[in-house]
């Protein structure tokens, strides 16, 4: 079987400078992988060259067996690769039901209907409440968003990759700012996320690392440093050093 | 009405189900029935202002057709004139030569305007608002020159004479009292109004809302930007374009100053006294840009200009740090029944 995701000699350079130096990584079906690595390691320029944001200097994606290197961001998400954001991309104006109709008519070849009104097309209203209610927004959907505690700006975040109905999704630091009363409802999400739909988790909490990923990669100064199980990585002295050691620290 | 246990929400409404809110979202206000109605009852009502009221209709589409592209997609246009006088051009040349039916005339000038914004949107895609603006502004001088040059065709700096049209359908000569051409602005404009209503509302208004509020995520789960821009671009040209139609039309000449810096100038001046992004903005706006420039210059017939800007500078400063700006502060509970965003 295809790995949900292979990335064969990935690298990037902005002038001199290497964010990503031979990359290859290869992400089973069905995966809980996890991606770490310290500050300035190259996670989101991996993340944005898996994703189509920016084009690699060398090497190829594959996504579930195909060739996505120089893939449109459209296309990627047709052939079902999805991604969630650290820092929140919503649409503020919109609210919860909307968003998520965008991604689901877009994803059902009715997002260009001019003619019709939003909410008219049952297929589409009814996945949209049926996933923001399974990701506990339920209550909110029609609240404009950006009025939506951020908690559920983080919640709203992974149902709106969701409803892309993704086979892999790419998860930017899920828990990233969240205040603790809140945390429990995104770490209980993520854990709940069907289990069909492969996982990229980019993380730097390593509770939830450790919680939730069966495998982790270790970037460092943008090419892999170690590759392993949870048990694996956790023991090993060397992320210790550059990674676990200095997070500590904190 | 209940309310829920934890702090109250701003929005105390009964709780809907999505689909039915998504409904009550698009649905009629009474105030916008009250407006329309309003609207077509000047036709009795104010028998002598008809000239005034067919440049308010004309005024209030194109201001609507610069929304379009400006308060639903977020495309900032300094030239927006260029698709008006397109229009306008068309009308005129059209009549002169041979379609002297308006509402045929109408169309066909809104096909010409669209295909012009069609070809300009290319350049509209990508860049900054600053970028935008000077690519429209651009444009618009282009078309200004290319309209003098030409005069041959056009008239150049005297303008195109002889646009005679027939009677609309066959049927109703325009007088002088400008009766025929409100009616038959205001019905063109009311029309197209409820187009664009139905079309914001629809999935592909949208998402064309969603690009103008994070184009990076639109971009993220599948929506490619650069159609859609395109499409709604083209659109506001469509209708910037019939707005100058009308005005061809129903004044029977077409100078230069369709083209003006200052007639795009006014469609965004329009668009922030009424606000923009609920489509009567420009409606609003266009009622109370040519109210004030009316009475300013007959009280101060030399002096107005100075007058009107000294007025939206006020407005705009007592507006600023609000999302609805301009002179639509104050009216704002009312602008809100109409389905203005709450600040």
């Amino acid at each position: 079987m295809n790995p949900a995701l292979r990335t064969i000699g990935l690298g990037k350079s902005f002038g001199g400078f290497k964010a990503n130096a031979d990359v290859s990584l290869s992400v089973k079906q069905g995966a809980r992988h996890a991606l770490i690595g310290p500050n300035g390691a190259g996670k989101t320029t991996f993340i944005n060259l898996l994703t189509g944001v920016l084009p690699p200097s060398a090497g190829t994606i594959w996504l579930n067996g195909e060739d996505v290197t120089y893939a449109s961001q459209q296309g990627r998400v047709r052939r079902g690769m999805a991604r969630t954001y650290q820092i929140n991309q919503l649409f503020a104006e919109l609210t919860p039901i909307e968003t998520v109709s965008l991604a689901i008519a877009e994803r059902q070849g009715t997002g260009a209907r001019f003619w019709s009104r939003v909410g008219a097309d049952s297929a589409v209203i009814d996945e949209a409440e049926a996933l923001l209610t399974r990701m506990q927004l339920g209550a909110m959907m029609t609240r404009r968003t950006s009025t939506l505690p951020y908690g559920k700006q983080r919640l709203l975040e992974i149902a709106l990759a969701m409803a892309c109905k993704p086979k892999l999704l790419l998860l930017d630091e899920p828990a990233a700012g969240v205040p603790e009363d809140e945390r429990h409802d995104v770490l209980d999400s993520v854990a709940a996320l069907p289990e069909d739909v492969t996982v990229l988790l980019i993380e730097h909490d390593m509770e939830l690392v450790f919680s939730f990923a069966d495998r982790i990669s270790v970037l460092v100064q943008g090419a892999l440093f170690a590759e392993g199980t949870v048990d694996e990585i956790s023991s090993d002295p060397r992320v210790k050093a550059v990674y676990l050691g200095e997070d500590a620290h904190v | 009405m209940l309310q829920s246990n934890p702090a109250p929400q701003q929005d105390a409404k009964p709780v809907l189900g999505p689909a039915a809110f998504l409904k009550a979202k698009a649905a009629w206000r009474w105030p916008e029935f009250l407006f329309w109605i309003s609207a077509f009852a000047l036709i009795l009502l104010l028998p002598n202002r008809h000239l005034l009221l067919n440049e308010i209709a004309i005024l209030g589409l194109f201001a609507l057709s610069l929304d379009l592209i400006l308060g639903y997609a977020g495309i900032v246009s300094l030239g927006h004139a260029a698709f008006f006088g397109v229009g306008a051009y068309a009308a005129g040349l059209l009549t002169k030569y041979g379609v002297t039916e308006p509402v045929s005339g109408l169309v066909l000038s809104g096909v010409a305007a669209g295909f012009a914004g069609f070809l300009a949107s290319f350049m509209i895609l990508r860049g900054t608002d600053l970028t935008r603006l000077m690519v429209t502004l651009g444009v618009a001088l282009i078309f200004h020159e290319i309209a003098n040059r030409l005069d041959w065709l056009t008239g150049g700096a005297d303008g195109l004479l002889g646009v005679a049209p027939g009677p609309i359908l066959g049927r109703f000569d325009f007088d002088f009292a400008g009766t025929t051409a409100y009616v038959y602005s205001l019905t063109v404009t009311f029309l197209l109004f409820l187009a664009a209503r139905r079309i914001v509302h629809s999935p592909f208004g949208l998402s064309v809302k969603a690009l103008k509020d994070n184009r990076l995520r639109a971009a993220t789960i599948g929506i490619a930007p650069n159609r859609r821009l395109i499409a709604i671009y083209t659109l506001g040209a469509v209708y910037a374009g019939m707005a100058g139609a009308l005005l061809t039309q129903t004044t029977q000449f077409v100078s230069l100053e369709v083209l003006d810096f200052a007639r795009s100038a006014d469609a965004l001046l329009v668009l922030v006294i009424g606000g923009s992004g609920y489509l009567y903005g420009g409606l609003i706006g266009a009622i109370a840009f040519k109210l004030m420039k009316d009475t300013l210059s007959a009280m101060t017939p030399a002096y107005w200009i100075f007058w009107m800007g000294f007025i939206l500078v006020i407005l705009v400063l007592i507006g600023r740090d609000r999302r609805m700006a301009g002179l639509a502060r104050p009216f704002a509970p009312l602008l809100r029944l109409l389905g203005a965003r709450r600040p």
